[in-house]
Parts: C-alpha cells; structure tokens; sequence
C-alpha cells in the first residue's frame, strides 16, 4: 500500500489527515514541521507528500523546495494544505516544486478523493 | 466513508487554547515595542493553525473571525503595515474574543455574538474595509454542454517536475464524461538522441461526450497545472448550451467550505479535563510495571513449590525489599504524570501586569523565573486564583505611582518579580515587589479599629505584616475594583491552606515586600512522623517539623493562665499538649516522661507534646471532608499498614486552635475525634 507523509504543525489537523488515510488504507507517517519531514522523507521513500505551508522550524515551501532537490523525490506528489485566501502561496508552491493543492478546509472525502487521484 | 470528525475536537480545542496563550505572550512583546519578525511570524501562524483546525472541524464562525485577524497578522508581518499599540491592543481583545468562542463552543453554550460582532467591526476599521460581508459565495449557474467539449491540451515542457502526471490528468478527465476520444500530439517530439525523458513534449486534443461535464469541472482536473499548460475548452455544440440546475455533488469539492455542520456540540457540557503527558514519562512508567511483574513472578515461587528454610526467608526478605523499591518508584513515576510546569499559572501574569499597569498608571516590569518547576496538576490549578490575588496586591498597593517613586529616588519602573522554585520537597512561589513596603503604623491602626489587636498589646514587625491575613482586613485607603474590599488576603491564606500549603509576608519599608508560598509537591502523598498520644496515632507532616526532644524540666516555663513555654536555645516556644486539644487520655501528662517536637508554620513555632515517636513513611492522605466532616486542626486521615486510621495534623491550623484557646483562656474540651 502506498505511503504517504503528513506534515502540519497543528496536532488536530494531523490526527484527522492521519486518521482519515489510514482508515483507507495508506501506510501514514506524521510530521509536525518542515525539518523534521525532511529527515523522515530521506530516511525512508514516500509515495506521497501532504505538507502545511504555515509551520514552524521550516515551513511548507522551503520543505518541498528541498526535498525536490532530492534525486528519488524528483517526481514524487506533493500536495500542499493551503487556504482559499492564499493565491501567492500557492504560485509559490508551485514555483518550488509543489505538484498541487489542497485547500483548506477540507473534509476527510475531499481529502481522500484527492489523494486517491494523486496515487492513481 | 464518513469519518467522525468530533474525535478531534479536544484535540483542536487543546491546541487553540495553546495557541491563544502564544499570541497573547508574543503580542504583549511586540507591544513593548520589540518587533521581532520571528515573533509576528509565531503569532502569524498561531491565528492561522486556529482558523484552519475550525473551518475543517466545521466551527464556520470561528474560521470567519480568525480570517480577519490573520488578514492583519499577515499584514504585519509582511512589513505592509506598522506594528502600533492601538493594533495590538485589537488583537489582544481578538484573543480575549476568541478564547470565548472556543470555550463557549466547547461547553455547549451560546457565544457571545454581540461582543464577537464588535470585535469584527473593530478589526475591519483597521483593515480598512466596509463590514459587509465578505466573500459571499455567490453561486453561478453552472453551463453544461449538452453533447461535450473539445479540451485542447499542450502541458509545458518540464510538467513533470512537480509531480505532475500527465496520465492522471488525462485519466481523470476521462472519468468525467460517458466517452472520450483523445489525439496525441507528438509533432515537437525531439529525435531520441535529443530527447529528455524527464521533459514532456507532447501535446493532446480530447472530445468529451456525454456525462453532464461543465467547463469548471473540465478546469477543475487542471487547476494545478494551469499556469503549465496551455488549455483550451470548446464546447462542442454551441447553440445546445443550457443552464443546468445541478451539479453533482462530488464536484463541488474544493470549491466552497462547508456550512452545512452545526457549530454546537450536543454532548459534554462539562469539561473533560486531560493532560498531556511528555511519552518518557510514560516510557518509565511502563518499564517500573515491567520490574514489578518480574518482582512478583519471583516472590509468588515462595508460596509454590519451595520449602521455607532460613535461606529461603533471606530471599523472601530481599525480594520484599525489591517490591517496596519499585513500588515507590512506581509510585512517584505515577505522581509525576499529574506535574505540569507552573507556567502554566504563570502565563497570564504578562496580560495581567500589562491590563494595570494601564488602569493604575504605573509602570511596570514583570519578571518571571522558574518557570519549568513542576507541580501538582490540580495545585496547579487552584494556585491561579491567589498568585492572580497577591500580583494584583502588589501592583495596586505595593509598588507606588511613577512621581511617588521618583521622589523617593528610585527608577520609574516598578519590579515585580514571580519565581518558583524547589526547597526541601516544597515548592515556593515568591511573588517580590520593589514597592514602597507595608506600613506597619498603618496596619496596627487598622488592626486596632477593626478589634485585631488589643491596645497596649506588643507584637514583632513579623505578626505585625501577618495581621493581613486576618479576615476583614484592608488598607487600602481607596477601595479599588482590582483589590477588593477586605476580602483578599484571608481568602488568599485560605485558599494556599487548603492545598496544604503556606503564605507569608516579609516587608522592609521603602524596598518592597516578599510574599512567599509553600506548597507541597503533591495533594495525595505526605511524608508523616507517626506519633503516638495514649492509644492513637498521629502523623505531623516531616516538612514542618524542626527536631525533637526530651524535655528538660527546667526548661519548662509556665506563663499566664495555663500557657507553658519551654526554653529552647534562645527562644521562648509555646508547648501544645495534643491530649488536651484532642482530649485523649494520654499515657503520662508528665512533660518530662514524653517528647517534645518542635514544629514550625507560617513563621509560627509550636512544641507539640506527644508520648512516643513511632516512626516515619509516606502516607495517603485521605480527605477528612469527603469522607467526614471538616475538622480545625487536622488536614486528614490515613490508613496505616495494620489497618488502623490515624489523622494527620494540620500545623497551621493547629497553632490557630492554640492560639484561640489561649485567647478565650478555657481549656479547649475534648471531643473533636472521640466523638
């Protein structure tokens, strides 16, 4: 089954990306800011990123940013979690690597129909 | 699927609340005028964690009002408007507002709309905007072409490096419609030798028939990808267009937030407390069960299968040793989960101080220490309410006026410093001001008025600073709203007492005032002195006690009335026989046959007469007040290993006793516990 890392400083939001993915099926690693995602994603191969923008340490951007940089992460998903209000940060996103977007808030169907886009 | 969202709530809630605390600490930094980009960051992402976590957990009402407030943080912190103090103190009432709305959502009660309303007018006259409503989701008949569309697509070149999939975005247009037809392009192919296989050159044309496809779902699929490409969407049949009444409902994902959720709970009204429990401490906890279990499967081969000899019972015995280690350690591993670190009490001290020093026009510096010290959650809890007391005390009355404190020489700014510390298995609260000092002429002529203190009666400048404890006693010569009426200080020691704790008060005129509280580390264990008055036990508290002794009988004095000092060293210390107080029938009434032990309380000693010391262990303390009644002089009971219950002495409360049976000079009756 697919892995997927979750990344958001906001523990509530975490718990109910993690939550959700998981009762579908997806093998789920949790993360609450931009460095510590980092270090999961090179230790271990995810097939999907679900990344915050407003974190703290490192946020959402620079995250991607660096972790497209990353050879077996080239063409890897990654979805940022973004708000309606935010049209520059998604261009930002998408200028740093990021492959799209969700916009908060969300339920858990949006979550998972797009996620199950994503993945195929 | 459907998911429950509401096994988030507590969660969201938890961290909100959190998150409020941060942006009031970072706003009243900022105010101070240390504008740190870091810190409007932190209050930046505080607000927008808050407003994304309610506009998911369907709390539509808070998302809107954060929106606002976000709008003018991102404002900051983008350097496009100015950090002023009229702003923060805007959104210091946005926190205020807003914490309402939390605990009011919470609680199942109604929010306070009218104050939420005022706020939000607020907060848009900064922002410069009308209060109307803002992004009214106007919804646009949607055209759906009857017979499909021509969807031209030519991604850029490097598409693919940002994951996205050309394949899915072509499957997922084809689950759209009922068929599609797609062309490829591969004309700007480059020959093999040239070509990149991490760049994209090829380009699609699709016909979508049937399906009810609207253009917004067609641009929907590449939202993402839409400044990557070139798209171009043509409806097939012009002239067929009509205006559909319905979309399908999995369609409009991503497109508006949800309204539909209630904002109000129907379950848990009351407050489900939880704590947060750092995973080491529960890591320690379950290593302790480990040994425990080990310990036991050791011990229960005594009473199968061997026989008992004197080296059995060697083993027995170090096994039982064994048990007592752990469960003690256990014991305390259990007692640490229940410890928080008293910034959690401290942290509203900085609003607190700011919000008087503006209504008392004084200036302030608040300085806070020991922090990280650890306490009981439920001492935690209720130490708030007097620390708030004693702070408001001393801004209000301790420290003076910037002119009064210029013309006596010292700086315009007032200190008031809050620290925490450990000190012999207590935990101290100080709460130090650099103020002008109590002034005792004031308090004894007060004291006198109110009846305190008999005329002509002596007291040192400690019991003196003490008569503020006393009930009814106030100096202020103005009865402010911050300070009460009289109804301070009495409920302050009231209120520590019932933790099992102490407050005192030292004072140089000129320089300030201390007040200090005790407090014990935890509400459920005591370490006790076991004694023994005829057939009872007792336990004193070891914390309280100074040392013990055999009695000398020329050290004993009788004084007036049935009062008995005894001399010891230098000092004159009231003796208490405990028999008379609790009328027991003791072993000996002879002082020189038993022992003393010197205690000390709120600055008070006493020497408390007993007729054996038996020993010392940690007790339980079971609450008298739950189980009985409350009883003056005592602050619970125990059961001891045989069985037996003893009650366990409240010194402050026992010197109190004393002191008023030596006021009324009739000896106190028995009864109390005998009854």
């Amino acid at each position: 089954m697919a892995t997927i890392l979750a990344v958001d400083d906001s523990a509530s939001m975490r718990q109910m990306v993690s939550f959700t993915l998981k009762g579908a099926g997806y093998q789920v690693t949790e993360a609450a800011d931009g460095q510590e995602a980092l270090n999961k994603a090179k230790s271990q191969q995810f097939d999907l990123i679900i990344t915050d923008v407003n974190m703290p340490v490192m946020d959402g951007i620079t995250f991607i940013k660096n972790l497209r940089g990353e050879a077996n992460y080239k063409f890897t998903p990654m979805l940022m979690l973004t708000t309606e209000s935010a049209g520059d940060k998604k261009a930002q996103g998408k200028a740093a690597g990021a492959t799209g977007w969700i916009v908060k808030p969300f339920n858990p169907d949006q979550l998972l129909n797009t996620v199950k886009k994503v993945l195929g | 699927m459907s998911i429950d969202l509401e096994q988030f709530h507590e969660t969201f809630f938890e961290e909100s609340f959190e998150g409020l605390d941060i942006m009031e600490s970072g706003l009243l930094e900022l105010e101070q005028g240390e504008v740190d980009l870091e810190n409007i960051n932190t209050i930046f992402r505080s607000a927008h964690s808050i407003k994304g976590g309610s506009g998911t957990f369907g709390f539509t009402s808070v998302a809107e009002f954060t929106h606002d407030m976000e709008t003018l943080l991102d404002q900051m912190r983008n350097g496009e408007r100015q950090v002023s103090v009229p702003v923060v103190e805007i959104l210091l009432g946005s926190v205020d507002v807003l914490r309402n709305m939390l605990n009011a959502i919470r609680d199942g009660s109604d929010i306070d709309v009218d104050n939420v309303a005022e706020m939000t007018v607020a907060i848009k006259g900064i922002l410069g905007e009308e209060s109307s409503a803002t992004e009214v989701a106007v919804s646009q008949p949607v055209s759906v072409a009857a017979k499909g569309w021509l969807v031209q697509f030519k991604p850029a070149v490097d598409i693919m490096k940002t994951g996205n999939d050309t394949v899915r975005l072509l499957r997922e247009l084809n689950s759209l419609a009922e068929t599609a037809e797609v062309t490829v392009n591969n004309e700007s192919l480059p020959p093999l030798s040239e070509l990149d296989p991490e760049d994209c050159h090829q380009s699609w044309s699709i016909n979508l028939i049937g399906g009810e496809v609207s253009e917004d779902d067609i641009r929907e699929v590449f939202a993402w990808v839409d400044d990557e490409c070139e798209l171009t969407i043509e409806s097939l049949a012009d002239e067929e267009n009509y205006v559909g009444p319905e979309r399908r409902d999995d369609d409009r994902r991503q497109k508006e937030p949800e309204r539909r959720r209630t904002e109000r709970r129907t379950s848990k009204p009351a407050e489900s407390s939880s704590i947060r429990v750092n995973i080491s401490k529960v890591d320690e906890l379950i290593n302790m069960v480990g040994e425990l279990v080990i310990t036991q499967s050791m011990l229960s081969r005594f009473g199968e299968d061997e026989e008992f000899n004197a080296s059995t019972i060697e083993r027995l015995k170090d096994g039982l040793a064994q048990l007592e280690g752990h469960t003690r350690e256990l014991q305390e591993s259990v007692m640490r989960i229940r410890m928080m670190p008293i910034s959690f009490a401290f942290q509203r001290f900085p609003r607190l101080v700011h919000d008087l020093s503006s209504t008392f026009d004084k200036k302030i510096e608040l300085i806070m220490t020991g922090e990280s010290t650890e306490l009981d959650k439920t001492v935690l809890e209720k130490i708030g309410d007097p620390l708030v007391h004693l702070v408001r005390n001393s801004l209000d009355h301790g420290i003076e006026s910037p002119q009064a404190r210029i013309e006596a020489g010292k700086s315009e700014t007032g200190v008031i410093e809050l620290s925490a510390f450990h000190q012999g298995g207590n935990i101290v609260i100080q709460i130090k001001d650099d103020g002008a000092g109590l002034n005792k002429d004031k308090i004894i002529t007060k004291a006198k008025e109110k009846g305190l203190v008999a005329n002509g009666e002596r007291l040192s400048d400690d019991q003196i600073y003490d008569l503020i404890f006393r009930p009814g006693f106030s100096t202020a010569d103005v009865v402010s709203d911050v300070s009460g009426r009289g109804v301070g200080m009495d409920v302050v020691r009231r209120n520590i007492r019932e933790l099992g704790g102490a407050v005192e008060v030292k004072s140089k005129p000129g320089e300030g005032s201390v007040f200090t509280i005790r407090l014990p580390l935890t509400l459920a264990i005591l370490d006790g002195q076991l004694v023994g008055i005829g057939n009872e036990t007792y336990i004193l508290p070891v914390i309280s006690i100074i040392e013990s002794l055999q009695v000398k009988s020329e050290n004993i004095n009788a004084v007036a009335g049935n009062a008995e000092v005894y001399r010891l060293r230098d000092e004159y210390i009231p003796i208490v026989r405990l028999y008379n107080i609790f009328g027991i029938e003791p072993v000996s009434t002879q002082l020189e046959s038993g022992l003393l032990v010197v205690v000390e309380a709120e600055g008070k000693k006493i020497a408390i007469y007993v007729d054996d010391l038996l020993g010392q262990q940690q007790v339980v303390i079971k609450s008298l007040e739950t189980n009985f009644k409350k009883i003056e002089g005592l602050s619970g009971a125990t059961i001891l290993g045989d069985g037996t219950v003893a009650l366990i002495i409240d010194i402050a409360g026992l010197i109190e006793l004393y002191q008023k049976d030596m006021a009324n000079v009739v000896p106190i009756k028995g009864g109390g516990l005998a009854a």
